[in-house]
């Protein structure tokens, strides 16, 4: 079982494998740029939905329904399915209205409906996505939100040129990147099926290639957070330390009300640069949620 | 005149003096028909320009862009024109039609149900024929779902096959 390459970093390893199995709950976000909480609570209710809200994000609502898709707060694009773990990212980067804004693999769109509305539709926020029919799925998600601050484009994040959007650097960017997936057992059982320490490898090149392209689009004194969906050091710890030898970056601590538990300093034979601690890991059972990493980074001037 | 570029986003000018390509309309033709047919006051949509990609398709964006951008979209798609009768867009009257305050047809829960399922069905409705918002009651509001087009006494709906739904 791949997962048991993680026992030497998670404490109560069995609670970790339970919870691996079980179900995850579903979660879906008010999309404040339509609705307000209270009268999205109120549809819901009127609709025969029950719904428990998440204490370390309002805005988060658990559902006792697992077709969310067929209610009327969906239809008016009053909510988004979203897991509860992955809604961390947008809330550390934390734009405000005005700014500019890259979210850099963007697709399906649950974090880019989720920076437009913590911008509250204004500045410029730009989702980009290598994959086209993957973008089409973003724009329905983001018409349906009415996010109207959105610009849309089709490239390779590791070669993003900032020329389609007027060259100017970004104040902010979130870095989601492809992954293994290990973090969605929960929701996709076979997500471990085809799992390749290769493949891993190979996704971890891609992942700094992102995250440097990344960094270098954004100004002095901007944040970049950087995400996965997955346990695996190498996709983690290991492309922060390689991008903090190369760019002008830092990683810095960040709040969450969420349990999590720091990045990793050491694995296998590798060792990580010491700030690597400053991000976060996040276990199944720790939140009952999906398994999940988050690394802010403040871009500094050289 | 220069005609229109299919790849590009093309700023809508502001005036007719200010037109480049031949038959785009204007951003003050756009507010008077969102205006005159909707009753959409011109401030709501201040935050706004309004873009044309491929003929007669205009979007809404409230960011930044250079004139000429070759990106998959800029804010929703908004409007459909060059056409006779201009077509709002699912996306336009979900974000904007809380502000209508004629065209409107508020219809009950079934009828709500069957328009969007995108079924046709007769209505009772003494006003214009054409293009009408379609809203219902949501949480005690009234609240736009899309476009229906109103002919003979029956209702079309208009939302496009994918946002469809069995609700």
């Amino acid at each position: 079982m791949i997962l048991e390459r993680y026992r030497g970093l998670i404490d109560s390893f069995d609670a970790f494998r339970d919870a691996c199995d079980r179900p995850l709950p579903s979660v879906v976000r008010v999309n404040t740029l339509k609705a307000s909480i209270e009268r999205v609570e109120r549809a819901l209710a009127d609709g025969g939905y029950a719904y428990e809200q998440c204490s370390w994000y309002p805005e988060l609502l658990r559902l006792s329904t697992d077709t969310p898709g067929n209610s009327w707060p969906y239809v008016h694009g009053w909510i988004y399915g979203q897991e509860e773990v992955s809604a961390l990212p947008a809330r550390v980067l934390s734009p405000s209205a005005g700014d500019r804004v890259l979210d850099a693999c963007a697709a399906p769109g649950s974090k880019t409906t989720q920076l437009g509305a913590l911008m509250d539709d204004r500045g410029t926020l730009i989702a980009n996505d290598a994959n086209l029919g993957r973008l089409s799925a973003l724009r329905t998600n983001a018409q349906r939100c009415g996010v109207t601050n959105l610009i849309v484009n089709s490239a390779d994040a590791q070669t993003l040129s900032l020329a389609p959007f007027g060259g100017e650097p970004f104040d902010h960017a979130l870095v989601d990147v492809p992954c293994s997936c290990e973090g969605t057992i929960r929701k996709n059982p076979t997500a471990l099926e085809d799992w390749d320490i290769d493949h891993v490898r190979g996704l971890s090149g891609i992942q700094r290639g992102i995250l440097r392209r990344a960094i270098q689009a954004t100004r002095a004194g901007g944040t970049v957070v950087y995400s996965t969906c997955t346990f695996a050091p190498e996709e983690n710890e290991a492309v922060l330390d390689a991008v903090l030898e190369t760019e002008r970056c830092r990683i810095v601590p960040f709040e969450t009300q969420l349990d999590t538990r720091p990045g990793v300093t050491e694995w296998e034979d590798k060792t990580y640069d010491q700030s690597v601690e400053n991000a976060r890991r996040i276990y199944p059972h720790l939140n009952d949620t999906g398994g999940f990493f988050c690394a802010k980074l403040e871009v500094t001037g050289e | 005149m220069r005609s229109n570029v299919g790849e590009q986003f093309s700023r809508v000018p502001a005036t007719d003096a200010d037109r480049a390509v031949e038959g785009r309309p204007t951003r003050n033709e756009v507010l008077s028909f969102w205006e005159d047919r909707y009753g959409i006051p011109p401030g709501v949509f201040e935050a706004h320009r309004f873009w044309e990609k491929g003929s007669g398709k205009l979007w809404a964006f409230s960011g930044d862009a250079p004139e000429g951008t070759e990106v998959e979209a800029l804010g929703i798609t908004f409007l459909r024109v060059r056409q006779e009768h201009w077509k709002p867009t699912t996306d336009a009257v979900q974000r904007f039609g809380r502000h209508a305050t004629q065209n409107v047809i508020t219809v009950d829960a079934e009828t709500a149900r069957r328009f969007i399922a995108g079924e046709d069905q007769p209505v009772d409705w003494d006003g214009e024929w054409g293009y009408l918002i379609v809203a219902h009651e949501l949480a005690d509001v009234r609240e736009p779902i899309g476009v229906g087009l109103y002919l003979h006494g029956e209702l079309r709906s208009q939302i496009p096959k994918g946002r469809q739904r069995s609700v």
